[in-house]
């Protein structure tokens, strides 16, 4: 049977940007998003649970992140997936993609025995498209990125097919193998409903009650969390220690009235925009 | 000063990729007050027809690894080439086209090398670091386009970024460097090549709109694919290309190739039409430095219209078919 990891991670939903999340002077209060299922991983679990499907496997999601980020954790559990581990202290705060990596990538040493890694293309809140490959690197696994899609899964090898930009690429490829996963790929489930029945309570033990422990522990409801001291981690390698690179400057972007000139609907109206248009068309034209 | 260049080759037609010779130019004109030196790193089969013109345009000295097997991805091979090359040449940057290519293998380098990489920068300068010295300075949107973040690599080298194509576009013409190539000696492990491509096809329609300069673009607004041949109807009349937005390709209106925003194409267009299309901050990540936008929309109160120089408030439908009848007269 096959061992899957599947790398999620939850993201602040910068897709759907509503009233409330602008302040007032345009720019986003990035503390009112929501937070969700990073999109491209919910494809990873996707085809990590049509692999299981298909062959059987077992499939554990890790994320890296706050205690909150249990919630998508819960959410791979109601989909379908077998383990689920949160990795959480406070020394990974401000890890960029280099230091996030080496942490996942420890963490992914430590499961052991695993034939493929499943990463989303990128992630929607920083959009680097980075952690996979890193992981990858670190692990010493061969890596396929931009999937769109598996067209074969055996024992030993699949076919999958790669967006190449320019060309489509179909391609065999021996496990085990790191795969990034794009929303082409497939579409994702809906959670089960069984198995929101089973974990709906589903949390880190520090949640529960001493009475409630052993029950919880007992049907699974129990989600692990690894800490630094757990993966036996190079403090020097994470959190913002880790990271190479360092924010200098944000600056929001807000929509700056322009100089909008506004034309009527009337046909003399359209006239004249085409009138005043020429000039700019005639010009690339020549 | 020392810039690596990674440079490519569009697999389907043979030729240097236009992201390569921007590139180029965009190091050549970041060394020059130091001085410095731009060196490409090529790794393929076959070098690019057109090799000359990345020296034209700022490259000094081209450093090549050829192999029949390596016609293909294979990350690992590409991998440990381009890092021996980057060992060997010990450059302060590192710079690398955002494409398929370049993101897959830009990320593992740096976790090789264990430096910083910032992807997808709009802008590359050269600046004093708290007077310890010139880095790079390398801004990007984060955030869904909802912020723009400048990020540096202070103590870790070499800094690496990647650029998308049609971002740093250079002048018509460019410093004219004699071509100075050199073969890369290197011991190739076979063990390196684990992939085997079993099929590969070029797409057929992908669109460069780094040369055209004026784009139509529909959006969900347009309403059905039927209604989508206004929109090329307009970009015909005008001497120009469709876009979209990518709920205009997600509805099926028109195809992939044509998105622009953050997903899609990056443009910069001398004119800019959006039709039907919202404004969203991802869209505007594709075609908000265009030279003057204008927009149709039936809501006065769509984000482009804070955009865009020239509007009209009404239904698409109706407002194009007048617009085509009078450029058909004038
Ligand atoms: C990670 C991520 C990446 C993304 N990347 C991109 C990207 O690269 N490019 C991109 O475009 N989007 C991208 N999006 C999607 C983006 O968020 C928006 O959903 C999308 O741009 C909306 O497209 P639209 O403006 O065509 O549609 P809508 O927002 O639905 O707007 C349609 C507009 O048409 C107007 N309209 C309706 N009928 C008419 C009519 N008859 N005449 C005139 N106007 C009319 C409406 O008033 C409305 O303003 C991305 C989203 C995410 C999460
Ligand atoms: N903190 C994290 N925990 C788990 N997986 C992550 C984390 N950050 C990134 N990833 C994975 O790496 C992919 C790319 O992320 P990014 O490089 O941030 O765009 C995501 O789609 C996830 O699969």
């Amino acid at each position: 049977m096959k061992k899957i990891i599947v790398l999620a991670k939850q993201v602040p939903d910068t897709a759907n940007i509503t009233g409330q999340a602008m302040k007032e002077d345009g720019t986003v209060n990035r503390a009112a998003l929501p937070a969700v299922f990073n999109p491209d991983d919910l494809n990873a679990m996707e085809t990590a649970l049509t692999i299981k499907d298909t062959i059987g496997a077992e499939v554990i999601v890790i994320t890296m992140g706050p205690p909150a980020a249990v919630a998508i954790l819960k959410h791979a559990l109601y989909m379908g997936a077998d383990r689920v581990m949160l990795i959480s202290d406070r020394k990974f705060a401000g890890a960029d993609t280099l230091a996030t990596s080496y942490v996942l990538a420890e963490a992914v040493k430590k499961i052991g025995a695993v034939d493929l890694v499943l990463a989303g293309r990128q992630a929607i809140d920083g959009d680097t498209a980075q952690v996979g490959p890193q992981v990858a690197e670190k692990i010493g696994f061969n890596q396929i990125t931009y999937i769109t899609g598996i067209e074969t899964i055996t024992e030993n090898y699949l076919i999958v097919t790669r967006d190449g930009e320019l060309q489509t690429e179909r391609i065999k490829t021996p496990f085990p193998m790191l795969l990034t996963i794009t929303d082409e790929a497939n579409t994702p489930r809906y959670p089960n409903s069984l198995n929101m029945l089973k974990y709906f309570r589903a949390d880190t033990a520090s949640q529960f009650d001493d009475d409630q422990i052993e029950t919880a522990r007992a049907h699974n409801q129990v989600i692990p969390m690894w800490k630094a001291d757990d993966l036996e981690l190079d403090i020097k390698r994470c959190g913002i220690k880790g990271s190479p690179t360092r924010v200098s400057k944000i600056e929001n972007i807000t929509l700056t009235g322009g100089d909008l000139e506004l034309y009527g609907t009337d046909s003399k109206d359209i006239k004249q925009l085409v009138h005043d248009l020429r000039k700019d068309y005639a010009e690339v034209n020549e | 000063m020392k810039i690596i260049v990674f440079i490519e080759k569009n697999p389907v037609t043979g030729a240097l990729r236009d992201v390569s010779i921007e590139l180029a130019h965009k190091a050549y004109s970041l060394v020059k007050p130091f001085k410095g030196e731009v060196v490409g790193v090529f790794v393929g089969d076959e070098l690019p027809q057109d090799c000359e013109q990345v020296f034209q345009f700022g490259l000094h000295r081209l450093v090549y690894y050829l192999n029949d097997n390596l016609a293909h991805l294979h990350s690992i091979a590409y991998k440990n080439i381009i890092k021996a090359m980057i060992e060997a040449e010990t450059p302060d940057i590192v710079l690398f086209g955002a494409t398929h290519t370049g993101r897959d293998l830009a990320p593992l380098l740096a976790s090789a090398l264990k430096t910083g990489l910032t992807a997808d920068c709009t802008q590359l300068h050269i600046d004093d670091y708290k007077s310890q010295g010139p880095i790079l300075y390398q801004v990007r949107p984060a955030f869904g386009g909802n912020i723009l973040a400048t990020i540096i690599t202070p103590e870790h080298r070499p800094m690496m970024a990647s650029v998308r194509e049609g971002v740093m576009l250079p002048p018509e013409t460019g410093p004219q460097h004699p071509t100075i190539t050199e073969p890369f000696a290197l011991n190739f492990k076979e063990e390196w090549i684990v992939n085997e491509f079993l099929s590969v096809a070029p797409k057929l329609t992908k669109i460069n709109f780094n040369r055209t300069q004026i784009i139509v673009a529909g959006g969900a607004g347009v309403g059905s694919r039927a209604d989508f041949r206004l929109i090329n109807q307009l970009a015909d009349a005008l001497g120009g290309e469709a876009g979209a937005s990518r709920a205009a390709v997600d509805f099926g209106f028109t195809s992939k190739d044509r998105q622009i925003g953050q997903t899609g194409a990056v443009v910069r267009p001398k004119l800019y039409i959006a039709c039907g299309i919202s404004g969203s901050i991802q869209h505007r990540a594709g075609m908000d430095e265009s030279q003057k936008i204008m927009a149709i929309n039936t809501d006065p109160q769509a984000p482009i219209f804070s955009i865009a120089h020239l509007g009209i408030v009404g239904d698409l439908n109706e407002i194009i078919p007048v617009m085509l009848q009078y450029l058909k007269e004038a």
